[in-house]
């Protein structure tokens, strides 16, 4: 089912023009509303006269996630904050966690494009909805939940972990629908069969899964294993979570809401438009957000576009897998992290110079384990087993309330960490997608 | 009379209580007392040594981690209950024993081990008071 | 002192009325726990055939109490009432030993549990105007959800941040300008330990109200918590039997909590002989749920140990109050607002082969929070002498307790034999926290 039929199958054409007239309103409601986005506008000689088609979107300069956290706590809220009416937060690259605000029309829009989620990925109203999810300030959990009520359907608000729970409620409710990252879906298929459950006999028939990168390799697992059709979808909390995009059943893109959320791809270092099928950084622009609209803002995902009709009958521009990230940003179970939000635990620890390295490994049918590496120096080191165990733990529960994941810490000897022209190489990744 | 003990971080890989020994060997060092607490990813060697400042010396030259520790020796007499009224002694008197270990060698009838207190200049009063011998560094090169 | 209402009609409702309507409700959700298997067969045993069979209130007596135990043994469908299309939540809470217990909700039932958390939140004073932290967690645990909900409704600014994480939770309170909390009380004392570590003074703060709730405190915890962040806190209770917080709320006065009576028919029992209790006489709670039609619950038995009292509150609001809960009619123990059962712990440490046969249960205060603390001997035949193996058995009891009763318990291994034995039934608990 097509759960927006006139927004999601219009002639791409036709959409321009609302698509225009969208953005003409947005920038003049920033203009209005929001004095540090209208600063920047204005700096930039644009007036709203000059934004009279989508065309005109190129004169505006891009907004970067720094922007967010420069302007931390409510920069670049365009409301007063009781006008807000929820708030997320997510973790920055450091200091400052990057906020995203949510007013009463902005929480309709995100239950609606997670409505539009949900039916792409092939549920149905009457459908019964498994979200493995963390719920909380994570946009994940309540994402679905929004759309999944949104669509009538039966939610269990399972959020995540807590894996025989998870197996039992599957068993005893038959869920048709299930939402987790993908690594989950096989870390509970492990888990099932050791508890002896046969994991094709499984109720999920519909999986959406998201908010880490996946293969067509992983894809093929999962699907084997519990008999699904695995999708794949899309979506960053400073445009609005989940629901920026969701593959159909054709498997063959993402479909990415371009009436409200307006993509580009461009070339991360020249800022050009890159050329057509060609990957490139993808940048959004909401065109009807109203707690925090973003004009440009560059995801630092890297990603290409299709613009063909799509066999669904969607004309919604389709985006591929992610490819790459522009920066050095990893994802570990989900959880965005920043080396240099672990640089700044490290140095905020007393006596632990930060020569360290996050070594990320994913072992068939388990969950990333993220393993920081720290050297051991004179001024840490003890004879005492237990004065190490303890640094390592003080390590590891610092960095798990600042990121939200938890780590395993290694001591290791001084210069056994690989350095390139003399600076350590501070990311390892392991995993094979 | 506390003697000087160096520890040394190591990690759990092949060939590297094996660098330590050698380096010690090439240096001509002789180690009287060893032992290491071992955890999964890394273990902490233990050694008492004849010339423990140049060991230091080496060790830091050739990059390991190594830190100097105040422990105490005691001569322990070489017979069954032998430890037991030591630490009986140190029990009754309240002194903690973070960890020990035995020397290499030991001198006829008697036994030799090394203990780290919490406060090893309470445990070597109350050790001298109950006339436990203790050995002191002089002593650890002539051994 | 100044009263606001959600609902004035329903929360002045003069008493006669309210009865009434106590009535017709209690007669269509008898017509909806006749649906159910559960009920049917329970309902006609006691000769109630049709809901014309209650004539009045006290024909509630015939109906036989619901337990627990019932609720395990009908899990998963026996106490579905509406067809399955009509569920839009199924909360279910891990049972006493391994068999979880189920609530289905119907939209309008979700809508009836929100009216209420909206009458709740504004009894207390808070509005729109405010920002709100919910530092309960969300998920299958309804003390998220549920004020989330009622939050929404009243137009508060929700941060739905959930449980743990001191460090963040202080810097979002700081950086949000929080006015209105919801959370345990011990949670809240352990913050303001945190406050000058985390370099946050308590002028910094914008802090007006706390809903306090998940475990049992006493008027002195309110008002340590009161002088120490110059707020007011208020009394919350629910339980997720009853759709979760919401039952009963106080108001400004804070001189006990309103039970939402159009909701709640409230009965106080003698625990041990099942016979009613009259006004101001302490039992254990019963409730039967009014606007639940998905699970109905008839005399629910909450094993809450507290009273109801006689006068009238000077709120205006007709719907009496619930006292404190002062304790429990079953062995259940509540550690940090999460229920735990000691048979839980049983299940999980006796299922380790390296565990031999005695363990222990101790609850100590760790500052201002619950500290749960595993004593089990280990079994001598399965020890191999390695210490590694001995810090992967207590990370795994550890983590297997945790996989079931939520929270991550203190572990101790003890040698074979130095644990206390004891004759007959072990009293394997020792709770070692102030009493209230």
């Amino acid at each position: 089912m097509i759960w927006n039929e006139k927004m999601e199958t219009m002639d791409l054409n036709e959409l321009k023009n609302i698509q225009s007239e969208r953005l003409a309103g947005i920038v003049k409601y920033v203009y209005d509303n929001c004095p540090a986005y209208a600063k920047k506008l204005s700096k930039e000689g644009i007036s709203t006269a000059d934004i009279v088609t989508i065309d005109d979107l190129k004169k505006i300069p891009f907004t970067i996630k720094e922007d967010l956290r420069d302007n931390y706590p409510f920069g670049l809220f365009s409301q007063e904050v009781k006008q807000i009416k929820e708030i997320h937060v997510s973790s920055g690259t450091t200091g400052n966690p990057t906020v995203v605000g949510y007013t009463k029309d902005d929480l309709k829009l995100w239950s609606e494009v997670m409505a539009r989620v949900i039916a792409c990925a092939g549920g149905v109203p009457g459908d019964m909805i498994q979200i493995a999810y963390g719920y909380g300030l994570f946009t994940g959990g309540l994402g679905f939940h929004y759309g999944a009520q949104e669509m009538g359907l039966t939610v269990i608000p399972c959020s995540s972990g807590q894996t025989k729970r998870q197996l039992k409620i599957m068993t005893d409710f038959k869920p048709r629908i299930l939402a987790c990252t993908p690594s989950y879906s096989l870390y509970m298929a492990e888990e099932a069969r050791e508890m002896g459950l046969n994991t094709k006999a499984s109720s999920w028939k519909v999986g959406i899964f998201g908010a880490e990168p996946w293969s067509e390799a992983m894809r093929k697992e999962i699907e084997a294993t519990w008999d699904l059709d695995a999708t794949d979808v899309f979506g960053l909390s400073e445009i609005i979570g989940p629901g920026v995009a969701q593959e159909c059943l054709q498997k063959k893109g993402l479909h990415i809401f371009s009436d409200v959320f307006y993509p580009e791809i461009i070339d991360p270092k020249t800022g050009q438009e890159a050329k057509p099928g060609q990957p490139g950084e993808l940048v959004i622009t909401t065109l009807t957000k109203q707690g925090i609209p973003l004009l440009r803002y560059k995801t630092r995902d890297i990603v290409s576009i299709n613009y063909e009709k799509c066999a669904c009958g969607r004309t919604s521009p389709r985006i591929s897998k992610i490819q790459g990230r522009t920066d050095d940003m990893i994802i570990v179970r989900g959880i965005n992290v920043f080396p240099s939000q672990i640089e700044h635990v490290l140095l905020g620890i007393e006596g632990t110079q930060p020569h360290y390295q996050l070594v990320v490994d994913r072992k068939t049918g388990e969950l990333d384990e993220l393993e920081v590496m720290v050297e051991v120096d004179e001024k840490i080191f003890s004879d005492e087993v237990k004065k190490l165990r303890a640094l390592e733990e003080k390590i590891r529960d610092e960095i798990e309330s600042v990121l939200g994941v938890l780590v395993k810490v290694k001591l290791v000897e001084p210069k056994t960490i690989q350095r390139s022209e003399g600076k350590a190489k501070r990311v390892v990744d392991k995993r094979t997608l | 009379m506390k003697i000087t003990q160096i520890s040394i971080f190591l990690e759990n890989r092949k060939g590297r209580l094996f660098d330590v020994c050698s380096l010690l060997g090439q240096k001509k060092i002789n180690i009287r007392a060893l032992n290491i607490a071992e955890t999964e990813e890394f273990g902490i060697l233990r050694i008492v040594v004849d010339k423990p400042a140049e060991a230091v010396k080496a060790l830091k030259e050739n990059g390991f981690v190594a830190h100097l520790t105040d422990i105490v020796a005691v001569e322990v007499a070489d017979q069954p209950g032998g430890l037991a009224d030591i630490l009986k002694i140190l029990n009754e008197n309240n002194v903690n024993v973070e960890y020990m270990y035995g020397f290499v060698e030991r001198s006829a009838d008697k036994a030799l081990l090394v203990f780290r207190f919490d406060d090893p200049d309470r445990a070597i009063s109350v050790l001298n008071s109950n006339k436990i011998k203790i050995i002191g560094s002089k002593d650890i090169g002539g051994l | 002192m100044e009263v606001s209402y959600w609902n004035k009609e329903i929360e002045t409702l003069a008493r006669p009325d309210l009865e009434k309507l106590q009535l017709q409700r209690l007669k269509e959700i008898i017509g909806y726990a006749l649906k159910t298997h559960f009920y049917k067969k329970r309902l006609e045993k006691a000769g109630l055939k049709s809901p014309e069979d209650i004539k009045s209130l006290t024909d509630l007596k015939k109906i036989p109490y619901t337990t627990k135990d019932d609720l395990r043994e009908n899990y998963p469908q026996g106490l579905l009432a509406v067809a399955p299309e009509e569920v839009v939540r199924i909360h279910t809470s891990s049972g006493t030993t391994g068999i979880p217990t189920v609530i289905y909700y119907s939209r309008e039932d979700l809508n009836n549990w929100t009216e209420n958390l909206a009458r709740s939140i504004v009894a207390t004073g808070a509005g729109k105007k405010d920002v709100f932290q919910n530092m309960m967690s969300y998920g299958m645990f309804t003390g998220g959800l549920g004020l989330h909900y009622g939050a929404e409704k009243v137009g508060m600014t929700v941060i739905p941040i959930g449980g743990g994480n001191t460090k963040r939770q202080i810097q979002l309170m700081k950086d949000f300008r929080t006015t209105v909390l919801h959370i345990t009380p011990s949670y809240l004392l352990h913050i303001h330990s945190k406050l000058e570590e985390c370099d946050t003074k308590l002028e910094e703060l914008a802090l007006r109200k706390a809903f306090i709730g998940a475990e049992p405190h006493s008027e002195n915890t309110r008002k340590k918590i009161e002088g120490l962040f110059n707020i007011d806190a208020y009394n919350s209770y629910g339980l997720s039997e009853m759709n979760g917080p919401g039952v009963a709320f106080e108001c400004v006065y804070k001189n006990g909590m309103h039970i939402w009576e159009d909701g709640y028919i409230t009965e106080i029992i003698d625990p041990k002989t099942g016979a009613l209790l009259g006004d101001e006489e302490e039992g254990e709670v019963v409730f039967t749920n009014l606007i639940r039609k998905a699970t109905p619950l008839l005399r629910y038995r909450t094993r809450d140990l507290a009273f109801v009292y006689k006068n009238a509150c000077p709120c205006g609001r007709t719907h009496r109050r619930l006292s404190r809960i002062t304790g429990r009619s079953d062995d259940m123990l509540i550690v940090n607002g999460v229920n735990v059962f000691p048979s839980q712990i049983e299940e999980v440490v006796m299922r380790i082969p390296q565990v031999g046969t005695n363990y222990q249960i101790y609850l100590e205060k760790d500052g201002a929070l619950d500290k749960l603390i595993v004593k089990v001997e280990i079994y001598s035949k399965m020890f191999s002498g390695d210490i590694n193996e001995l810090d992967k058995l207590k990370t795994r009891i550890g983590e297997d307790l945790r996989a079931s009763i939520i929270i991550t318990p203190h572990v101790e291994l003890h040698e074979p034999g130095s644990l206390p034995v004891f004759e007959g039934k072990a009293k394997r608990v020792v709770d070692n926290r102030p009493k209230l």
